[in-house]
């Protein structure tokens, strides 16, 4: 069992995300322990990247921001193995195909191995093209998260049976970014995913309210949410970490 | 399983949400690609619409003045809509039509793309939003108002270096939001699978005609064809039917802007390593820790940081050669058609013409060239003034 797994053992799990290096290193070295001491159950540490195709205006624009002052990946590494002395929680990657390619993959996966990350999530690289980094991500015992989207339908079965730690359910068509409304049948999504294999399922995109996080957490093991935060750290900069915090406070409490 | 493979490269590297539009493209086009009706519609359009088989004129002037291999110019800029964009804009409505999709939406660089996409929406009474970057709206101004108007929507993409990647990054995302009814007009031999297949196959028309029409101008194939190269749409469209042909080199010609010695160029085979980005395994500029480079060029439509898988596969495999071309040496090639020919230039297909001036007179008189004059310049004239200081407002 993966220490990804294990997390949704415990109860619904509330997973932030941020994009890392957002406003800079060390603010992300405090949010992490930080939001562990708020109720986070595993965190997603997003690494920036140029063109993040799959992220609305909110998270392209944290990415922008953290590459304005020098974000590294080789910086990233190092800033995770300070975090792994403040705190044993669950911590995944999230980050586009190309910045894991270009790197090496293996040194890549190897690297965030080294440091404690658990497992890694890549929007732009769908099920048939897993290949270029499902046998390394098993060789360094690190989960590779699938993703299933509204338009998955009968790609669903294939998908989550051969899924790993957790499957990433898309809650909504369209990029990463707070909406309204989910207008999709989560519950339906879910089941189809239990059918194929007994895999927690976590919802993200567009979840942004404690009313939505308890929605979301009736049909599903885990909740998502990255803008709702990200774009309280545009706002308050340094002085994120407290009023982020309360947030996630607000949303774990949220769940039921 | 990895589809859409040209030696490592292409592949399908996009979101889940969009895999099974994809898929249904793949299938929609399988179909039709051998269905006897839609061919005939096609081929009615290229014909009584576009006005193919374009010209293949020698350059008699040019021949005389480089002193070397006789030169051909494969006549795209007399296109309706006065690019080869059109071969595929056309096709791919028409085909987006036969799917029932209603709206299509696209990219576009210099804006020929979006012009060629919005000329075939509005024939065939589809909705059609074209997505460019800031400064190339500034850049190719004429070019926006004639695509709205033929009735589509142009949005200025902010995001970014303002240029044709986040244009394509733009659509994606708005694909991702709305495919159900939409289909995305791809405009070069890029991105995921089976893009870099179907524009390859609308633009190979453009080699099509070559062969019959050198064959019975010359009697003999060409000794090199060339063509500039920016995702490679012109460049594939020339080169596919003549890749069997091994005596027949094929040359791409990518944007040097100041200098590949400088950071301002958008040669990606020449400075660029392999990468995966708008759905595909190609090569791409990008730094070390795989950031997407911000290229540059004059040229808006060789302005983009990769190249279509099918030419990295030809790199790889030596079959195609790929040569850099500065702003300077195309300017000064964009001026050197117009005075000696006649004919100006699209600034892109500028960096062909621009390399045969270079091996030209290195060649036999007996040898032949073909250059795929892939645009006309017209939409350049303001930019091309600006660039030699004087100010010109169009």
């Amino acid at each position: 069992m993966s220490r990804v797994r294990d997390v949704f053992a415990k109860g619904k799990a509330f997973i932030p995300f941020i994009t890392a290096g957002d406003p800079d290193l060390s603010i992300t070295e405090e949010l992490v322990p930080a939001m562990v001491a708020a109720g986070a159950d595993l965190i997603e540490l997003g690494i920036p990247f140029s063109d993040p195709v799959a992220e609305g205006i909110v998270i392209q624009e944290a990415d922008m921001r953290a590459l304005a002052v020098g974000f590294t990946t080789d910086k990233l590494f190092e800033s995770v193995k300070r975090i792994r002395e403040k705190t044993d929680v669950p911590l995944a990657f999230m980050t586009y195909i190309n910045p894991v390619f270009a790197y090496g993959s293996r040194k890549f996966v190897q690297n965030a191995a080294d440091c404690g990350i658990d497992a890694l999530i890549v929007p732009d690289m769908p099920f048939e093209e897993k290949e270029e980094l499902q046998p390394i991500c098993r060789e360094f015992g690190i989960d590779l998260i699938s993703l299933i989207a509204p338009t998955s339908h009968e790609r669903i079965k294939a998908i989550a049976s051969e899924a790993e730690g957790f499957v990433y359910c898309v809650s909504s068509l369209g990029v990463t970014g707070v909406r309204k409304e989910i207008t999709t049948d989560i519950g339906e999504m879910v089941s189809l995913v239990k059918e194929a294999q007994d895999i927690p399922c976590a919802i993200g995109f567009g979840i942004s309210t404690p009313e939505q996080a308890r929605q979301m957490s009736k049909d599903a093991d885990g909740v998502i949410v990255g803008s709702a935060i990200v774009k309280m750290i545009a706002k308050y900069g340094k002085d994120c970490v407290e009023p982020v915090c309360e947030y996630v406070k607000s949303m774990k409490e949220a769940m039921v | 399983m990895s589809k859409g493979r040209f030696g490592q490269h292409g592949g399908q590297f996009i979101p889940e949400t969009l895999m099974n539009a994809i898929n249904e493209l793949e299938e929609a086009y399988n179909f039709y690609k051998n269905d006897k009706a839609f061919l005939a519609e096609l081929d009615e359009l290229n014909r009584k619409y576009i006005g193919r088989p374009s010209l293949l004129y020698y350059a008699e002037q040019m021949t005389k003045d480089l002193g070397g291999a006789k030169i051909y110019l494969k006549r795209e800029d007399l296109n309706h809509t006065g690019s080869h964009k059109i071969n595929n804009a056309i096709a791919q409505v028409l085909l987006a039509k036969k799917m029932g999709k209603t709206r299509v939406i696209a990219e576009t660089g210099a804006g020929q793309h979006g012009v060629a996409t919005a000329t075939a929406a509005a024939l065939m009474g589809m909705e059609c939003e074209v997505f460019m970057g800031k400064e190339d709206t500034d850049r190719q101004a004429l070019n926006v108002f004639r695509m709205e108007l033929l009735g589509t929507k142009v949005h200025a993409v902010t995001s970014g270096t303002q240029t044709l990647k986040d244009a394509v990054n733009e659509t994606l995302r708005e694909w991702t939001n709305r495919m159900e009814d939409t289909h995305y007009v791809m405009g070069s031999v890029m991105g995921p699978h089976p893009f870099p297949t179907i524009v390859r196959d609308f633009q190979s028309i453009i080699g099509k005609e070559v062969r019959e029409q050198i064959l019975e101008d010359e009697g003999k194939l060409p000794d090199m064809l060339i063509a500039c190269v920016g995702g490679g749409s012109n460049a594939m469209g020339l080169f596919y039917d003549f890749i069997e042909d091994t005596s027949v080199k094929l040359v791409g010609c990518e944007a040097a802007g100041q200098g590949i010695d400088t950071d301002k160029n958008a040669a990606t085979i020449a400075t660029g390593r392999v990468g995966i980005f708008h759905g595909m395994k190609s090569y791409f500029c990008q730094d070390e820790y795989g950031q997407i480079a911000p290229v540059y060029s004059i040229s808006a439509g060789l302005d983009y940081p990769g190249i279509g898988p099918e030419h990295s596969a030809l790199h790889d495999a030596k079959r195609a050669q790929y040569v850099s071309i500065t702003d300077d040496e195309s300017v000064e090639a964009f001026e050197y058609l117009s005075r000696m020919e006649g004919i100006i230039p699209a600034i892109e297909s500028a960096h062909a013409v621009a390399y045969a001036r270079k091996v030209a007179p290195t060649m036999g008189k007996d040898q032949i060239i073909v250059i795929n004059l892939s645009g006309r310049g017209d939409k350049d004239v303001a930019a091309i003034a600006r660039y030699k200081g004087e100010e010109i407002y169009e």
